[in-house]
């Protein structure tokens, strides 16, 4: 049976919908408003909370526990101090992508993974003779995200401490005698926080956060919300920019960092001194130039769009929700150029946009590629523009006031 | 004559056209100044802090019509530029009841059984009819309008491409169009409705600004202009900018300015200067004098043709046209700060249904009421109101838990007949004011500030003629190739270099831009002829 996260209880009032989707094993709301609309612009202009409890957490410590991080992670974590997290990626021995997350520092010896699958037998097997010690505290802890830019003055009010917190740093704080991290972490591109309850207080600090919200109109937001600000974020979402290499039946099916545009994250991979898993092929890749495909943004040409669709006597259908499927690319000769694994509809640029796989002949900024597009039943194209991501990246996102 | 007081291009008015205008010709590398009387660029679309914390948009207040394209060529949202999706409508009713109209077509079913069953099914059907005629109408918005009196080949074309787009179109929906545009929205909307409320609700929108009454002819023609904005992807949607209108002229102002455009401030144009028949630049009332071979004036034709230029320049027939151009101003805004939310009795603690506009049109009896006064020069004992509380979509304008409200005004006509607006002002707040506490009791208790604006104060600050918010009437015989007047609808003017981009060209007034993008065009087609 469906489980329900601990803030659950309160999410359930809230949502006027009853509209709720399967996460992870959880009930999460698909959205609490009529209008998935009203809670996107709820984050972009005041503040909106999340329930992402449904994320898997796993503690790892120990006095090797760094040692084992440089050696799994494809991102250096010996850059990462305490009080710091990093979003990061690990790596199969092909160079393959298994699966990303964020990775929290405490101390020297202990961090907080988070990731979206079910990691705990993968992690334990890469300990070896190391003296790390791994513990799946998925359940033990709920996670709120509260986003947008008033999220800054709704969690202050609260614990002033976080006033200084730079983007990714996290501090402990005490939330109606609770002991919470929080984190200046996200998944909308926005300013946002996320803080880590234990599961026992999750409702009183909800409760906290809800009345500190209210001056401000804070809102909840659903995962239909959230898709179409994290595209807009340019951020990648697993199981739909890609699947863990570990599970793909064939190549077209496993990808390299640097063709899913997580080329910055691998910042030093020179260093001998860190050899993580993947590694050497991923040296290869990169001096041979074996990479199949690159990740870029896609902006459609609103106004040809619009064509397309009044000259084919329609209305252009244009406030689509994300797509749930892969939108085919095609180059000026009709030849497969690529595909779009996330495509939506942005209210803040007011056209389509799509973070894309193409060709690299194609990935240079300011090409042209044809997206697939279906008119009165038949398969056309319409032009879309190579851009850099995210497509939307407000100043506040990572200002310090 | 000194350099410095030189540019390829001067914009009279710094309105949201007089900024668009500016930003295309900058894109396109004209030096380009753009000159403003006032200390703030936005014209009858900005935003003041008038009580200490809350933020009025003292006169326009929502967008919808801002042509996409302009969003997206002048990439706005570069520059700031940040929407605010309106999912409710909200109109009381004198019984006490409510409709209450949200972004699901479903429970919109149900809300409008509740007032009449037969009505449910009629909803679809008048969306679809009037899409289908604003689909017939699009082309017509975004392009130059024919000049059916042309006699250039390119005017041919134009005419016959107009004649080939209305004659493609299917029977129903060019007499659906022909319906609405000449006839009144009273009687369309019976062809579909029965609920007195639903029709008072649509019916609404149909004398935004005009002079008609929604059983006048033209109040259909009204109607369709208010609903062709296609904004955040929803025909006919509207939104609020983040910080009001005037927040989106200020993003507007920034984009002007990183493509290069000069704007100044306090700059009250005198004159343009005109040499031969060439427009050479303009004065300020200061003196100062600047030049340029392109001088725009994105003021209303009455100013373009009578005030700026002296009129012994202009046809006999363009000035006659002109001094007939109906201005008529007929709508007022009262602005308020409110120290809490005001509560609809029937609806309890409930404020969810201020996420968008909040309209007091019951019927359509009651707007024609409401504009009967306005035939015989005076404002209506008990106004159609258009509000929003504003505060509800963008906190930052008011401090938490205050609200702002905007109250846009019907009919308050510019010519008073026995009185003058200096001496209403206030009655016509108090009017206001009572008509919202009959159907919010205790609403007078939480007001902690008024705003009127009357017509007279919409002319004498921003400069709109007769204080009318689109630049002139919306009335057939001043649209489409007849805006500003026979054979001028083109942006041009008959003095050389001199040219018109404001809301009194084609298409028309609101916050679109649509007017200034395409007198751009022509613009910069005109100046690569020359060169
Ligand atoms: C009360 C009210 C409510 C409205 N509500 C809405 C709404 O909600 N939504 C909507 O879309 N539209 C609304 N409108 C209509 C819309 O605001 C106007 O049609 C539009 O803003 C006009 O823009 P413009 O640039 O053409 O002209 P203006 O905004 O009139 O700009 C002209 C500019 O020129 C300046 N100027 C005048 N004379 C001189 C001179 N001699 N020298 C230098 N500068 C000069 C003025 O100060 C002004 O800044 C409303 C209008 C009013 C008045």
């Amino acid at each position: 049976m469906v489980s329900t996260t601990p803030f659950h209880p309160r999410l359930a009032e809230l949502n006027t919908t009853q509209l709720w989707t399967h996460w992870a094993g959880y009930l999460s709301a698909t959205q609490y408003d009529i209008a998935a609309k009203h809670e996107y612009f709820g984050v972009r202009n005041a503040v909106g909370f999340f329930d992402a409890s449904p994320l898997y957490k796993y503690e790892i410590t120990g006095r090797d526990a760094e040692r084992y991080l440089g050696g799994l992670l494809a991102r250096d974590i010996r850059t990462c101090r305490p009080g710091r997290a990093q979003y990061t990626i690990w790596c199969d021995d092909g160079g393959f992508v298994l699966e990303d997350g964020v990775v929290f520092r405490h101390s020297a010896n202990d961090f907080l993974l988070t990731a979206a699958e079910p990691n705990l037998s993968f992690l334990q097997n890469q300990i070896g003779s190391l003296e790390v010690s791994i513990e799946d505290v998925s359940a033990a802890y709920a996670m709120l995200a509260v986003q947008g830019p008033r999220s800054r003055a709704v969690i202050a009010e609260l614990a002033p401490e976080i006033t200084d917190l730079g983007y990714f740093g996290h501090v402990q704080a005490k939330i109606s005698g609770s002991e919470v991290t929080i984190s200046r972490t996200g998944f909308t591109g926005d300013l946002g926080y996320e803080i880590r309850i234990p599961a026992d207080d999750a409702l009183a600090v909800l409760d906290a956060v809800m009345e500190a919200g209210k001056p401000h109109q804070m809102r909840p937001f659903g995962d239909h919300a959230l898709n179409i600000l994290r595209i807009e974020a340019g951020l990648p979402l697993i199981g739909v920019e890609f699947s863990s290499s570990r599970y793909a039946f064939n190549e077209h099916d496993r990808f390299t960092p640097d063709e899913l545009g997580f080329g910055w994250l691998l910042k030093g991979i020179d260093d001998d001194t860190r050899p993580f898993a993947g590694r050497p092929a991923i040296l290869n890749e990169r001096a041979t130039g074996a990479s199949r495909w690159k990740t870029v943004g896609l902006s459609v040409d609103g106004h040809a769009f619009e064509q397309l669709f009044y000259e084919a006597g329609l209305i252009p259908p244009k406030d689509e929700p994300p797509a749930d499927w892969e939108t085919m690319l095609y180059d000026e000769h009709g030849e497969r150029a690529g595909y779009a694994t996330s495509y939506t509809y942005s209210p803040m640029l007011q056209t389509q946009v799509g973070i894309a796989r193409v060709r690299p002949d194609l990935a240079t900024v300011g090409t042209t590629v044809h997206v697939e597009q279906t008119v009165n039943h038949v398969y056309t194209t319409v032009p879309a523009t190579v851009t850099r991501m995210p497509f939307f990246t407000p100043e506040r996102k990572t200002s310090m006031s | 004559m000194t350099e410095t007081n030189r540019y390829d291009a001067i914009i009279v008015g710094g309105g949201h056209n007089g900024l668009v205008n500016g930003a295309y010709l900058a894109k396109a590398g004209l030096k380009t100044l753009i000159l403003e009387q006032r200390h703030l660029v936005g014209g009858a679309a900005i935003t003041e802090e008038l009580h200490p914390g809350f933020s009025f948009t003292t006169f326009s207040y929502a967008l919808s019509l801002i042509r996409p394209e302009v969003i997206r060529e002048l990439e706005l949202t570069k520059y700031g530029f940040n929407p605010i999706y309106m999912p409710t409508s909200f109109s009381p009713m004198e019984n006490g009841d409510y409709l209450l109209l949200g972004p699901d077509r479903d429970e919109n079913i149900r809300e409008i059984m509740r007032h009449s069953p037969r009505d449910a099914d009629a909803m679809d059907r008048y969306e679809h009819d009037v899409g289908r005629v604003l689909q017939l109408m699009y082309p017509l918005f975004d392009r130059v309008p024919p000049n059916i009196f042309g006699k250039t080949p390119e005017d041919a074309q134009d005419v016959a491409w107009l004649l080939g787009h209305l004659g493609s179109a299917e029977p129903k929906v060019v007499h659906d169009a022909v319906r609405l545009i000449t006839g009144s929205i009273s009687d369309f909307l019976d062809d579909y409705f029965e609920s007195e409320v639903l029709k008072g609700y649509l019916a609404a929108s149909s004398t935004t600004g005009t002079k008609v009454g929604p059983m006048s002819a033209g109040s259909g023609f009204v109607s369709l202009m208010m609903a062709m904005g296609e904004h955040d992807g929803h025909l006919g949607s509207w939104s609020f900018h983040k910080g009001g209108n005037g927040g989106f002229t200020q993003v507007l102002g920034t984009a002007a300015q990183a493509f290069g455009a000069e704007i100044k401030l306090e700059a009250h144009v005198d004159h343009v200067i005109t040499k031969d028949g060439q427009a050479t630049g303009v004065v300020l009332q200061d003196g100062t004098e600047y030049y340029a071979d392109i001088v725009v004036s994105a003021l209303d034709p009455r100013q373009t043709f009578t005030k700026l230029v002296d009129q012994r320049e202009l046809p006999g027939d363009l000035v006659e046209a002109i001094d007939r151009f109906q201005f008529n101003g007929t709508s007022a805004k009262v602005n308020f700060a409110l120290d809490a939310a005001p509560k609809y009795p029937a609806l309890g603690d409930r404020t969810d249904q201020y996420r968008g506009f909040v309209s007091i049109a019951p019927s359509i009896e009651y707007l024609e009421r409401a504009y009967d006064a306005a035939k015989y020069g005076w404002y209506s004992e008990r106004p159609y109101l258009d509000t929003c509380m504003q505060s509800f979509l963008d906190p930052d304008m008011a401090p938490p838990g205050k609200h702002v409200m905007s109250c846009f005004v019907q009919y308050a006509p510019y010519h008073l007949k026995g009185s003058d607006w200096d001496t209403e002002r206030n009655n016509l707040g108090d009017t206001v004011q009572r008509t919202i506490e009959e159907f919010f009791p205790g609403f007078s208790d939480l007001v902690l500030h008024r705003e009127v604006v009357t017509p007279l104060d919409i002319e004498r600050v921003v400069g709109l003629s007769e204080g009318n918010i689109y630049a002139g009437d919306f009335l057939l015989p001043q649209m489409y190739f007849f805006r500003p007047a026979p054979e001028w609808s083109q942006y041009r003017t008959p003095i050389e270099g001199y040219y018109q981009c404001g809301s009194g060209t084609h298409p028309g007034g609101c916050v679109m831009g649509a007017p200034a993008r395409l007198a751009s065009q022509q613009i910069l087609k005109d100046r690569a002829a020359k060169a």
